[in-house]
C-alpha cells in the first residue's frame, strides 16, 4: 500500500561518474620498471657514495647532539627544569617506595612488608570478585599465587606497582589529549598529534633512557617515566579514535536537545566510547608491561630485573620463568579490565542482584581482612615459602632448549643461509650498496608509483632527514632487514590468519599463543635464537617476526572473518573450491586488513631493530645500543634512533597514501576503514 | 484521515518562518550567494567552484498548529533544510524565525535555549543513547536544561505513557524494536514541551505496518497536543496522509507548496506530476477538483456534499444516486459532480495500478 | 545464590589455607624479628647507606656482592644494589644515587666528564681492585687443538675462508662484541692486512652463545673475548697472539696494529660519599682480590645457580683472612 516513491528515472548528476579508464600500465608494472632501471644503475655504480662510516666514527651533526647532551648534563645542578623534573622523579620514587614497603619489600624494622603475600593475594582476589565476578577472581588469585610459587613474589609486586603508577599517569595525561584528538575539528591538530604519537611509538626506548635518567634519576622514577612515555600513545590514539567515532546521529540528536559541548562530552561521547576507551586502556597496560625489561636497564624494579640478569648469564630457563610471569600478569590484567568493563555495564543495566552482591562482597571482604591480619602475623604467610617450582621449570626449559637447538641447528642454519644468500644479501646490496642518491631517487619514484603525489612530501622529508643525520648506509641496511622481516610476517599472517578465520578451533588455540608472543620479553627467546641462527641479521629478523607476527595474524584473521557470509555463500554456490574461495573471495575482500597488517607488521619489525643490534644485526640497532653504552657516542645513538623513526614514518606514509589511492580508484564511495583504525 | 481546518498564516504570527534560506557546502560557500554563480545548476556549480548547493533560496511560513511536510527524493536537500532550522547545520544565508526568535543571529547560548525549549527534533536513525534507559533518554533534554532528577523523571514518565511505552521505562534502547525506539525518540522530543516539532524522515527505517502505526500515532499526538510540526519525508503517501501543506523540493529548491489536493490536482510541473502519478487520486482529490459549474438544467435531487469531501468518500453515494452530486459550500451551490467525473478519477487510478 | 556460595567458598578456602600454612610454616613471629631488628639498628655502627652499582656482567656481580656482603654483615651498612650500565652508574655519582663502581675497565670519556680537573669532580678513582682484564682475540678450544698454528695471527689469512659466514660478505668473519667494550678490531684487521670483516654480535650474551655453539658443533669462530669471564670455566677458549702491546701503540685508534694491553681494573666511587668517610669507605678502599677469586664466585653464580648474595656469603665465610685484611 505504501507507495514509496522510487526515482522515476535516473536524475542528471545524481549518478556516480563511471569509473575512470584503467591507466595504461598497472602500478606493479611501473614499480618493476623502476626496480629494473635501479638494478642496471646499481650494477654500474655499486659501492660508490654509499656513505658508509666506520663504527666508532661520528659526523658533525652527531657530535652536536652529544655536545648538547653534555651541556645539559653539565648544567644539572643549576638547570631549573632538571631541578623540577628531579623533584618530580623523587616524588615518583617515594610513591613506589611506599607501595613497595606495603606489599613487596621489608618495611624496616619489620622483616617483611606491611601486608604479606596472603593478604595481598586475598585483597587482589577480592577486587577481582568485586569488579568482574568470580571467574576473574579465580584467575587473579591463581596468578598471584603463581608469582609466589615460581619464586618471584616481590619482583612481581614491584612490576605491578610500577605498571600501576605509570598507567594511572598515562590515563591522567592521555585522556585529555584523547578528548582533544577525538573532538577537534581542526585537521592539523589531528595530524599533529598523530605524527607525535608515531614518533613516540617508533623511537627506540634506549634513545630516551639516558635523558630520562638525566632528568628523573635512577631506579623507580626512571622506570615509571620511561614506562609512562611508552604506554601513553595507545590510550591517546585508541580512546581518541573511539570518541571521534561515536555515532554522529546520536551526537546530532542530543545536540538538538540543546546540550553544551561539555555535556556532550560527559554524557554522550565518553559513555558511548567507553568500550573503545577500555581497549585503549588495555593496550596501554600491555605497552607498560612490555617495558619491564627495558626499565630494568636503569634499575627499575620489577620482573624485568631477573630477566635481564639471567640474560647476561646466558641462563635461558632463568629468563623464561620471570618472562612467563610477565605474560601471566599481562593476561590477568587484560582479562580483568575487559571483564570489569562488561560487568559494570551489566550492573548498570540492573542485571545484577545488588543486595545479594553486597552481602557476598561484605562476607568475602571479611575473609580478605582475616587473610591480611594473618599475613601480618605469621612469617610464612608474609613471605612466600620457597618452592622448587621456579628452578624446576627453568631446568625443564633449559633441557628443552638445549635439545631443540642441538636437534634443529642444522636445519635452521640451512634456512638462514638460504634466506641470507637469496633474499637478504642481494636486496641489501641493491639498497645499501647503490650510491645514496640512486637509492633515494628509486625510493622516491616507488613512493610516487604507489602513493601518487600525496606520498611524495613525507618521503622527501624523511629521506632528507636520513641523509642529514649521517647514518644513510646503516639506515638502508635496517630498511632491508625490515622489508624482509615484513615479508616473512605477511606470509605467516596470511597462512595463519586465513586458517584461524576458517576454523574456530584453530583460533581458540592460537590466540593465547599470540598473546604470549606479543607480551613475552624478547630477551627471553634471544638466546635460543642465537643458538639456532648465530649472531646474524637473520636472528634479528626472526626476533622481529616473532614480535610482529601476532599482531599481523590477528588483523588478517579479523579481516577475513569480516568478509560478508552472503558473498561467501554466493561464491560457494558457483562451485568454487576452497583454494578459489580463499584466493578469489576472502583475500581480495579483506584487502584493507592485509594492508593494515603489512603496515603494522612493518612498524613492529622496525621496533625490534634495537634488539636486532644486540644479536649481531649491526646497522641502526647497533648504533642505538652503542649510544646507550658509550657516553661519547650518545649523539650517534640518538641519530640512529631518529633515523629509525624516519624510516618508520616514511614507509607508513607511503603505505597510507597507497591504500588511499587504491581505495579511491577502486571504490569511490567506500572510505578506507583501516585509515580510521590507524587514526589517519 | 484526520480532520483538517484550513489555516492561513497571517503576517507576523507564524510559528516558523523561513526567508531566502541558502545552504552551500564547500570552501568559500558564503561568497556565492548573490552572485551570478548562484544561478548555476548544481552540477555546474560543483564543476566551477567545488561547492555543492544543499538548499537554494527556500522561503515558507508555517502556521501555529500546522503540520507542514517537506518532501523530495534523497539528495533534494530536505534533510539539510530541516537541520538548518535549528542550525545543526549552519545556513549560508537567509532568515529563520521560530516563535519570534531569530535563529540565524542567535548566540551559542540563545541557540541552546531555543533547542531546549522551542524546537525539538526526531531523527531517522533515532539517535538514542545506548547506555541510558528509556526514561533517561526521554529526560535527556530536561537534564541538559538542568532540571532536577526527580522532576525530570516524573515528566519523562508522563511522556513515556503518552507515546504508549509504559512499562518500558527501565529498558535499554537495544532491547526495543525499531518502532518502539522511535517512540522513545518521539517522547524525547516531546519531553521538553516544545512548540515546534521537527521530524527528519522518522519512519523510513521502519517496517510498513509499524510505519502506519507510527503515522497514526503522530496524527493522534497532533490532535491531542496541537504542536506545530515540520515533517520531512520521501514518501508521498505519508506526506499526503499527514500534511496540512506540502513543500516539494528538488535539487535544493522549492518546486511547489500546496495542500495535498493542490499538489495532486494541480502539479506545478512534470516533476511533481511524475511524483503524484501513482497516487490513488480518489483518496486525495476533493470534489472541488472534479466538479463542474452548475448548469440550469441540473437535477436538484442529488446528494449534497461540501467541496472538500474526498472523491472516494463521495463515490458510493454519488454512484448509488440517480442524480449528480450537488456541491454546496456555506449553503451555496458551487458545483455539480457527475458520475462520469467520479468514474474518471477512480478508473484512471485502477489503470495506473494495473 | 550461586554467586554467594562461591564467594563464601573462596573465603573459606582462603581462611583454611591461611591457617594450614601458618601451622606448617616455621612459625617465626614477625613481632619478635621486628624488635630484634630495632635493637640491632640501635646498636649498628655509623656505616649508613652504601649504593653499589651492579654492572651487567657476572664477574662484576661477584665483586659487588662480596663487598656488599662484607659491608652489610660485618659493618652493618645498609647496602642498596642498583642494576645499571656503566654510563648510567657514572651519572649517578653526582646525584647521590650511586656510591661505588667496583670494577671499571677504563672509560676515558666518562673520566674526562666526571673526574676532578677536567670534569665536575663527582667521581674519584679509588685504585685498583686486584683483577686484571685481559682482552684479545679468541678461538674455541677445538680449533686450537686441531689447528694449533691458528693461534699465531700470521696464519689467520690462511684460514680466512673457513671463517666466512652469511654476514661477512665472502671474507672471514671476526665477531666483534658488546658496544660497551673498548674495541679496535676493525683497525687491527686492516693494519695487519687480514682478510676479515668485523661483524658485531652487539651483546655479551650473543658472543657467549656464539662461542658455546662453536665449541659444541665444531664451528669456525674467531672473536673478541676477555678474562676474567665465568664462561672460560665451561667453554675452552684460546687466545690468538697478535703483535705484542707496546706503550703508545693504541693511542691513535686508526693506526692500532697490536694486541690489547692488560688492564688493571679499578674502583671508582662518588667523591661526596668518599669525603664523608666511614667504615664502608675504608672497606671499598682496601678491597682487593684476584682473578681466580672472582672466577670462583662467578662460577658459583652461573654454573651452580646460586644467588649472588649466597655465593658471596659463602666466599666470605671461607676466606676470613682476606676479608679481615679489607676491614683492617
Amino acid at each position: 500500500m505504501t507507495a514509496t516513491i522510487a526515482p522515476p528515472r535516473p536524475q542528471a548528476g545524481a549518478e556516480p561518474p563511471p569509473p575512470s579508464e584503467p591507466r595504461s600500465l598497472p602500478r606493479w608494472a611501473w614499480a618493476l620498471v623502476v626496480i629494473g632501471v635501479w638494478i642496471v644503475v646499481w650494477a654500474l655504480t655499486k659501492g660508490t657514495d654509499t656513505l658508509e662510516i666506520p663504527v666508532r666514527v661520528h659526523t658533525e651533526v652527531q657530535q652536536q647532539l652529544t655536545d648538547f647532551r653534555d651541556s645539559v648534563l653539565a648544567s644539572r645542578d643549576t638547570n631549573p627544569l632538571i631541578q623540577f623534573t628531579y623533584s618530580l622523579g623523587g616524588w615518583f620514587t617515594d610513591v613506589v617506595d611506599w607501595a613497595q614497603r606495603m606489599i613487596s619489600i621489608p618495611d624496616f624494622p619489620r622483616p617483611v612488608p606491611q601486608i604479606g603475600w596472603l593478604g595481598v593475594t586475598a585483597i587482589a582476589t577480592w577486587i577481582g570478585l568485586a569488579v568482574a565476578g568470580w571467574r576473574i577472581a579465580l584467575l587473579v588469585g591463581a596468578s598471584f599465587v603463581s608469582f609466589g610459587l615460581f619464586g618471584y613474589w616481590s619482583d612481581s609486586m614491584d612490576l605491578l606497582i610500577v605498571t600501576f603508577v605509570a598507567v594511572v599517569f598515562s590515563v591522567l595525561i592521555g585522556m585529555p589529549l584523547a578528548v582533544w584528538l577525538g573532538t577537534s575539528r581542526r585537521p592539523w591538530v589531528v595530524s599533529m598529534i598523530n605524527t607525535l604519537l608515531d614518533i613516540f611509538q617508533t623511537m627506540p626506548t634506549f634513545v630516551y633512557l639516558l635523558p630520562i635518567v638525566l632528568f628523573f634519576g635512577i631506579g623507580a622514577s626512571a622506570a615509571v617515566v620511561c614506562t609512562l612515555i611508552y604506554a601513553l600513545p595507545p590510550i591517546i590514539r585508541v580512546a581518541g579514535h573511539g570518541i571521534r567515532n561515536v555515532s554522529p546521529t546520536t551526537i546530532e540528536a542530543t545536540d538538538a536537545a540543546g546540550q553544551t559541548s561539555f555535556q556532550r562530552l560527559r554524557k554522550v561521547q565518553l559513555p558511548m566510547a567507553r568500550k573503545t576507551i577500555v581497549v585503549g586502556l588495555n593496550q596501554t597496560i600491555m605497552a607498560a608491561l612490555s617495558m619491564a625489561t627495558i626499565a630494568a636497564y636503569v634499575d627499575g624494579p620489577g620482573l624485568g630485573k631477573p630477566v635481564l640478569s639471567a640474560l647476561f648469564k646466558n641462563d635461558v630457563g632463568g629468563a623464561f620463568v620471570p618472562g612467563m610471569l610477565i605474560v601471566v600478569m599481562a593476561v590477568m590484567l587484560d582479562r580483568t579490565t575487559t571483564a570489569a568493563s562488561e560487568a559494570s555495564e551489566r550492573a548498570a543495566r540492573g542485571q545484577v542482584d545488588l543486595r545479594l552482591r553486597r552481602i557476598v562482597l561484605a562476607v568475602t571482604a571479611v575473609g580478605a581482612l582475616v587473610a591480611v591480619w594473618a599475613s601480618r602475623t605469621y612469617i610464612s604467610l608474609a613471605e612466600f615459602p620457597e618452592t622448587s617450582w621456579g628452578p624446576t621449570l627453568a631446568g625443564w626449559v633449559d633441557d628443552f632448549t638445549e635439545w631443540f637447538t642441538d636437534t634443529f641447528r642444522g636445519a635452521t642454519d640451512w634456512f638462514k643461509n638460504l634466506i641470507s644468500d637469496y633474499l637478504l644479501n642481494p636486496l641489501q646490496s641493491l639498497i645499501a650498496e647503490s650510491p645514496w642518491y640512486v637509492t633515494a631517487t628509486a625510493i622516491l619514484l616507488l613512493a610516487f608509483v604507489f602513493g601518487r603525489a600525496r606520498a611524495l612530501l613525507p618521503t622527501v622529508i624523511c629521506l632528507a632527514g636520513l641523509r642529514y643525520f649521517g647514518l644513510w648506509h646503516d639506515s638502508m641496511i635496517t630498511l632491508t632487514m625490515t622489508l624482509v622481516g615484513t615479508l616473512l610476517v605477511m606470509i605467516l599472517a596470511v597462512v595463519f590468519g586465513v586458517w584461524m578465520a576458517r576454523r574456530a578451533s584453530v583460533d581458540l588455540m592460537l590466540r593465547p599463543v599470540l598473546d604470549a608472543g606479543q607480551t613475552i620479553p624478547p630477551f627471553v627467546y634471544l638466546i635460543p635464537m642465537l643458538a639456532l641462527f648465530g649472531p646474524t641479521r637473520f636472528t634479528a629478523i626472526v626476533a622481529g617476526v616473532v614480535y610482529a607476527a601476532p599482531v599481523a595474524i590477528k588483523l588478517v584473521a579479523d579481516g577475513v572473518r569480516g568478509v560478508s557470509p552472503t558473498t561467501l555463500e554466493a561464491s560457494r554456490s558457483t562451485g568454487a573450491t576452497t583454494w578459489q574461495e580463499i584466493t578469489k573471495v576472502q583475500l581480495p575482500m579483506s584487502r584493507s586488513s592485509l594492508v593494515l597488517a603489512a603496515n603494522q607488521g612493518l612498524l613492529y619489525v622496525l621496533a625490534m631493530a634495537v634488539i636486532g643490534g644486540m644479536v649481531g644485526a649491526g646497522a641502526l640497532g647497533y648504533d642505538v645500543v652503542l649510544g646507550f653504552s658509550r657516553s661519547e657516542e650518545w649523539g650517534k645513538g640518538a641519530a640512529a634512533g631518529i633515523s629509525i623513526v624516519l624510516i618508520g614514518i616514511m614507509v607508513d606514509r607511503i603505505c597510507r597514501a597507497a591504500a588511499h589511492d587504491e581505495a579511491v580508484t577502486h571504490d569511490a564511495t567506500r572510505r578506507p576503514r583501516w585509515r580510521a583504525a590507524l587514526g589517519g | 484521515m484526520n480532520e483538517r481546518s484550513e489555516r492561513t498564516v497571517q503576517n507576523g504570527d507564524a510559528a516558523l518562518s523561513v526567508k531566502n534560506l541558502w545552504k552551500i557546502f564547500g570552501r568559500g560557500a558564503d561568497r556565492i550567494v548573490g552572485t551570478p554563480d548562484a544561478e548555476l545548476s548544481r552540477a555546474e556549480l560543483k564543476e566551477k567552484s567545488g561547492c555543492v548547493v544543499g538548499v537554494r533560496d527556500v522561503s515558507f511560513e508555517v502556521a501555529p498548529g500546522e503540520v507542514f511536510v517537506v518532501m523530495g527524493l534523497s539528495g533534494s536537500g530536505k534533510s539539510t533544510l530541516v537541520r538548518c532550522l535549528t542550525r545543526l547545520i549552519e545556513p549560508t544565508s537567509g532568515e529563520i524565525v521560530v516563535d519570534g526568535h531569530d535563529v540565524v543571529s542567535a548566540s551559542e547560548a540563545e541557540l541552546r535555549e531555543l533547542r531546549r525549549t522551542h524546537a525539538s527534533m526526531v531523527f531517522q536513525h533515532f539517535g538514542l543513547l545506548p547506555h541510558r534507559q528509556v526514561i533517561d533518554n526521554v529526560a535527556y533534554g530536561l537534564e541538559v536544561r538542568g532540571v532536577g532528577k526527580k522532576e525530570r523523571r516524573a515528566k519523562a514518565e508522563e511522556i513515556v505513557g503518552l507515546v504508549g511505552l509504559s512499562g518500558y521505562e527501565r529498558s535499554y534502547p537495544d532491547q526495543l524494536s525499531g518502532g518502539m525506539q522511535q517512540r522513545v525518540g518521539l517522547a524525547r522530543a516531546l519531553a521538553s514541551d516544545p512548540s515546534l516539532l521537527l521530524f527528519d524522515e522518522p519512519f523510513s527505517a521502519l517496517d510498513p505496518l509499524i510505519r502506519r502505526d507510527m503515522q497514526n500515532e503522530v496524527i493522534r499526538l497532533h490532535r491531542e497536543l496541537g504542536k506545530t510540526m515540520v515533517f520531512i519525508t520521501h514518501d508521498l503517501q505519508e506526506a499526503l496522509k499527514l500534511g496540512d501543506r506540502i513543500l516539494i523540493m528538488r535539487d535544493g529548491a522549492v518546486v511547489q507548496i500546496g495542500t495535498p489536493d493542490e499538489v495532486v490536482g494541480a502539479p506545478a510541473d512534470d516533476y511533481v506530476k511524475d511524483f503524484t502519478s501513482e497516487v490513488p487520486r480518489s483518496h486525495v482529490l476533493t470534489l472541488k477538483w472534479v466538479m463542474r459549474d452548475p448548469r440550469p438544467g441540473d437535477s436538484t435531487d442529488g446528494p449534497v456534499m461540501s467541496s472538500d469531501t474526498v472523491v472516494r468518500r463521495a463515490a458510493q453515494a454519488a454512484l448509488a444516486s440517480e442524480h449528480p452530486v450537488r456541491v454546496v459550500d456555506d449553503g451555496q451551490l458551487v458545483g455539480i459532480v457527475d458520475d462520469d467525473a467520479i468514474l474518471r478519477v477512480v478508473v484512471a487510478e485502477e489503470e495506473v495500478s494495473a | 545464590m550461586r554467586k554467594m556460595r562461591i564467594g563464601t567458598k573462596l573465603t573459606a578456602v582462603a581462611a583454611v589455607a591461611a591457617f594450614v600454612l601458618a601451622g606448617c610454616g616455621d612459625g617465626g613471629s614477625i613481632d619478635e624479628q621486628t624488635e630484634a631488628n630495632e635493637s640491632g639498628a640501635a646498636g649498628a655502627g655509623d656505616c649508613g647507606d652504601l649504593n653499589m652499582a651492579v654492572n651487567p656482567w657476572v664477574g662484576y656481580e661477584a665483586s659487588a656482592y662480596v663487598v656488599g656482603t662484607v659491608a652489610q654483615e660485618k659493618l652493618g651498612c645498609k647496602v642498596n644494589y642498583k642494576d645499571l650500565k656503566e654510563d648510567v652508574s657514572w651519572q649517578g655519582f653526582g646525584t647521590g644515587e650511586v656510591d661505588v663502581v667496583i670494577e671499571d675497565w677504563g672509560h676515558p670519556d666518562l673520566e674526562k666528564k666526571f673526574f676532578d680537573g677536567s670534569g665536575d669532580g663527582s667521581a674519584t678513582d679509588f685504585g685498583e681492585n686486584g683483577n686484571v682484564g685481559i682482552i684479545g682475540w679468541y678461538v674455541p678450544g677445538w680449533l686450537a687443538e686441531e689447528h694449533p698454528d691458528i693461534l699465531d695471527w700470521n696464519n689467520l689469512n690462511k684460514y680466512a675462508k673457513e671463517f666466512a659466514t652469511s654476514e661477512s660478505g665472502g671474507k672471514g668473519q671476526f665477531l666483534g662484541s658488546d658496544p660497551s667494550y673498548v674495541q679496535f678490531d676493525e683497525a687491527i684487521i686492516s693494519n695487519l692486512g687480514l682478510d676479515f670483516k668485523v661483524v658485531f654480535s652487539g651483546g655479551e650474551a650473543a658472543t657467549i652463545t656464539a662461542f658455546e655453539q662453536a665449541q659444541k658443533n665444531k664451528e669456525w669462530l674467531i672473536g673478541y673475548f676477555w678474562e676474567p669471564q665465568y664462561v672460560h670455566a665451561e667453554v675452552p677458549m684460546e687466545k690468538v697472539a697478535l703483535p705484542p702491546y707496546e706503550d703508545g701503540c693504541q693511542d691513535d685508534p686508526a693506526t692500532v696494529d697490536c694486541d690489547y694491553p692488560e688492564t688493571p681494573l679499578k674502583k671508582i666511587v662518588s667523591t661526596s660519599w668518599a669525603d664523608e668517610g666511614g667504615p664502608g669507605v675504608d672497606l671499598v678502599k682496601n678491597f682487593n682480590w684476584t682473578n681466580d677469586d672472582q672466577n670462583l664466585v662467578a662460577a658459583w653464580i652461573t654454573s651452580d645457580g646460586m644467588s649472588p648474595a649466597d655465593a658471596a656469603a659463602k666466599w666470605v665465610e671461607e676466606n676470613p683472612d682476606k676479608v679481615d685484611a679489607w676491614i683492617g
